[in-house]
């Protein structure tokens, strides 16, 4: 057999049958569900008189709409409510595996999957939700799916596909102090373009990804969306197994060993064919941020705020010109120094244990700036709960941060955390359009380590001068 | 999804290009968490004035075009956002067959994903059937998908094109989900090979 890839191989295991016109009925593993989504698509199955097909492999949880205060209280906005309580419903008559909101495991789904070992190595993966990308951290094929698709799953535990084109990034060698996941993640972006992924799936490789924990593995993966591709993954590995190794609906003893000897065979073999392969220095990559409203619009932290008149496109000119003006800033100033407004950490990109720890590194015995607002949204209340434990959260505390419950949060304003317009943040998502985090909000992605930085300096600073 | 073989029915006419989805159904009320129910603000801007009341002018305000089933209207129905909400607030209202002389892409698939049947025919044709329309109850289309034509009220018959493959989804109402179904056999086959080579894949059961 021709040499192939991760994906390949995922891919290959998982056709059911190569239909004549080329699309494949490709079998799913793990159907992931949340509250803004799933509700059409139960009534789909609800009208037409079909069953969930495998209530087994599919798994249900809140986040995207949820408060993250106290949840004693009952849920203010209706449509919020509305939706939540009728996931729960929809749960109830399905037989679906579900996370409510006040359980400790509740979380953000891209969190909780891994976090439960309920995304494992080699398996397909999908969620009504563009960031599902993230499970390919474990070694997995996982995307994100349209409403009517996530019906379509429901029924049939498949979906029609036809495969993606194969791309290597390649990042080798080993990254500098103070340089993280999301450095290296916005540096790729910015080196590829927000289309440079279009039509691919992203294989990330080289030292300096097999050198992440899965936490940054999970980051990488995330933004491979904001990089245009369809999913990215990670080929799994000694960390991987580690990682996966105990965790509640992993497999166990005898059961985990065989796993492990087969998803070694799934690494890209050889001399497998990439339509696309980039390499990338991990020793130039610094501590980086976006400026404009675009992920592609990165800059190292100690840069200059590009200017629009030595762009010689005329459309991308007009782009920047327009960018410059809504996050109100100038062409050729330096971008530290740059004060904001709230400081926002958290989203499935980077509220994981680690990145935690690394705001925590930089917030220890300093106050946040007089007048930031700074907030902590850990990724999953056992996220909230391990911190605590350790102590992080009187670190964030004594500081001045807001300490919250888990959920999307800010990241997307679905719930009451939004930015107010001109409000500039400095936050560890992974989307700066205008208005994401709230009409008329300036959003700075960044790391959570810069965020941190950001928060005790009141702008926009280069972490590595804290620690 | 219900099957579409012939339809006789009130046509309204909606003589105007680009109506997006926008029109069809106002982003606002996307925040719902039913598919069904949409059709009572299908084209809400203009069926209902500023405090709630209808529109008495506009054709799906009056009688028989209250209860169509047929629309027509001009060039490129159903461009702008993909929402696939559109589709379903013009079935909650009644409507099965949409004929245009063009359409936007993604509307016309989900068109046909929800059981609509869109016909594009020429402009002056579209002109045609319009007048039609207006004449009320005693004027009903008649579309016979199996033959492929649309009748006039005097009995004339207006043949038009459809992929063979979506002819036959319409005529036996089948989905998406309901064709992968077809290959219910081949999804258990492997679903059993799995059982055997990877036998220590887990399933999620919370107690
Ligand atoms: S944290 Fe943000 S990006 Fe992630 S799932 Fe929630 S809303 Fe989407």
């Amino acid at each position: 057999m021709a040499p192939r890839t991760l994906f390949d191989k995922i891919w290959d295991h998982h056709v059911v049958e190569t239909l004549p016109d080329g699309t494949s009925i490709l079998y799913i593993d793990r159907h992931l569900l949340h509250e803004v989504t799933s509700p059409q698509a139960f009534e789909g199955l609800r009208l037409a008189g079909r069953k969930l097909r495998h209530p087994e492999m599919t798994m249900a949880v809140v986040d995207h709409n949820v408060p993250t205060s106290d949840r004693t209280q009952p849920i203010e906005e209706p449509e919020s409510r509305n939706q939540i309580e009728t996931l729960e419903r929809n749960v109830k008559e399905f037989g679906v595996p579900y996370f409510p909101l006040l359980s400790a495991s509740q979380g953000i789904v891209h969190v909780v999957g891994p976090e439960q070992g309920i995304s494992l190595p080699g398996m397909t993966i999908v969620c009504g939700d563009s960031h599902t990308s993230t499970h390919g951290a474990m070694g997995s094929l996982a995307f994100g799916i349209g409403t009517s698709e996530v019906e379509h799953v429901m029924a049939t535990q498949t979906l029609l596909q036809r495969p993606a084109k194969n791309m290597r990034v390649t990042v080798e060698g080993q990254t500098g102090p103070g340089v993280s996941a999301k450095d290296i993640m916005l540096a790729i972006i910015g080196h590829i373009g927000t289309a440079g992924g279009t039509g691919h799936v992203i294989e990330f490789a080289g030292s300096a990804i097999r050198d992440l924990d899965m936490a940054g593995r999970m980051t990488i993966c995330n933004m491979s969306i904001e990089a245009g591709a369809r999913a990215g993954l990670v080929a799994p590995d000694d960390t991987t197994f580690a990682y996966v190794r105990n965790r509640p609906f992993a497999p166990k003893g005898e059961d985990f060993e065989k796993a492990v000897a087969f998803w070694r065979t799934l690494a890209t073999d050889p001399g497998a064919h990439f339509d696309k392969d980039v390499t990338l220095r991990a020793e130039d990559i610094a501590p980086s941020l976006t400026w404009g409203t675009s992920p592609e619009t990165v800059l190292p932290i100690t840069g200059t705020v590009p200017d629009p008149a030595l762009e010689a496109d005329e459309s991308k000119r007009v782009q920047m010109q327009r960018m410059l003006e809504y996050m109100g800033l100038e062409a050729g100033q330096k971008i530290a120094g740059t004060p904001v407004d709230v400081v926002f950490i958290g989203s499935c990109t980077n509220s994981r244990i680690e990145d935690l720890r690394a705001a925590a590194q930089v917030a220890a015995g300093r106050k946040v700036a007089e007048g930031v607002r700074a907030m902590i949204v850990p990724g999953s209340g056992l996220v909230k709960r391990q911190a605590e434990e350790e102590g992080l959260d009187r670190i964030f505390l004594d500081a001045g941060f807001e300490w919250r419950e888990a959920g999307c949060s800010m990241c997307l304003g679905m719930n009451p955390d939004r930015l107010t317009p001109g409000q500039r943040c400095a936050s560890t998502s992974n989307r700066n359009f205008e208005g994401r985090q709230g009409p008329g909000g300036r959003t700075h992605l960044l790391s959570p380590a810069m965020a941190a930085a950001a928060a005790v300096t009141g702008c926009l600073t280069d972490a590595r001068e804290l620690v | 999804m219900e099957k579409f073989t012939t339809l006789s029915a009130v046509a309204a006419a909606l003589p105007e290009d680009n109506i997006d989805t926008d029109k069809i159904i106002p982003a606002r009320f996307l925040k719902t968490t039913r598919r069904t129910g949409l059709g009572k603000h299908a084209f809400d801007s203009m069926r209902y004035r500023p405090d709630g009341s209808e529109n008495p002018d506009f054709i799906l305000n009056q009688e028989p075009w209250r209860h169509a089933e047929i629309l027509v209207t001009y060039d490129n129905l159903g461009c702008g956002s993909s929402r696939e909400h559109a589709p379903w607030a013009l079935l909650d209202f009644g409507i099965r067959c949409v004929i245009a002389p063009s359409f936007a892409d993604i509307f016309f698939n989900n068109c046909f994903k929800n059981g609509i049947l869109p016909i594009s025919l020429p402009r002056d044709v579209c002109e045609l059937l319009m007048a039609d329309s207006s004449m009320g109850s005693n004027a009903r289309l008649t579309i016979d998908l199996p033959r492929q034509v649309v009748i006039r009220p005097g009995g004339e018959e207006v043949p038009f094109e459809i992929d063979p493959f979506r002819k036959h989804m319409l005529l036996e109402g089948l989905d998406d989900i309901g064709q992968t179904l077809q290959h219910e056999s081949e999804i258990k086959s492997y679903e059993q090979k799995v059982v055997g080579e990877r036998p220590w894949m887990p399933v999620i059961t919370l107690d």
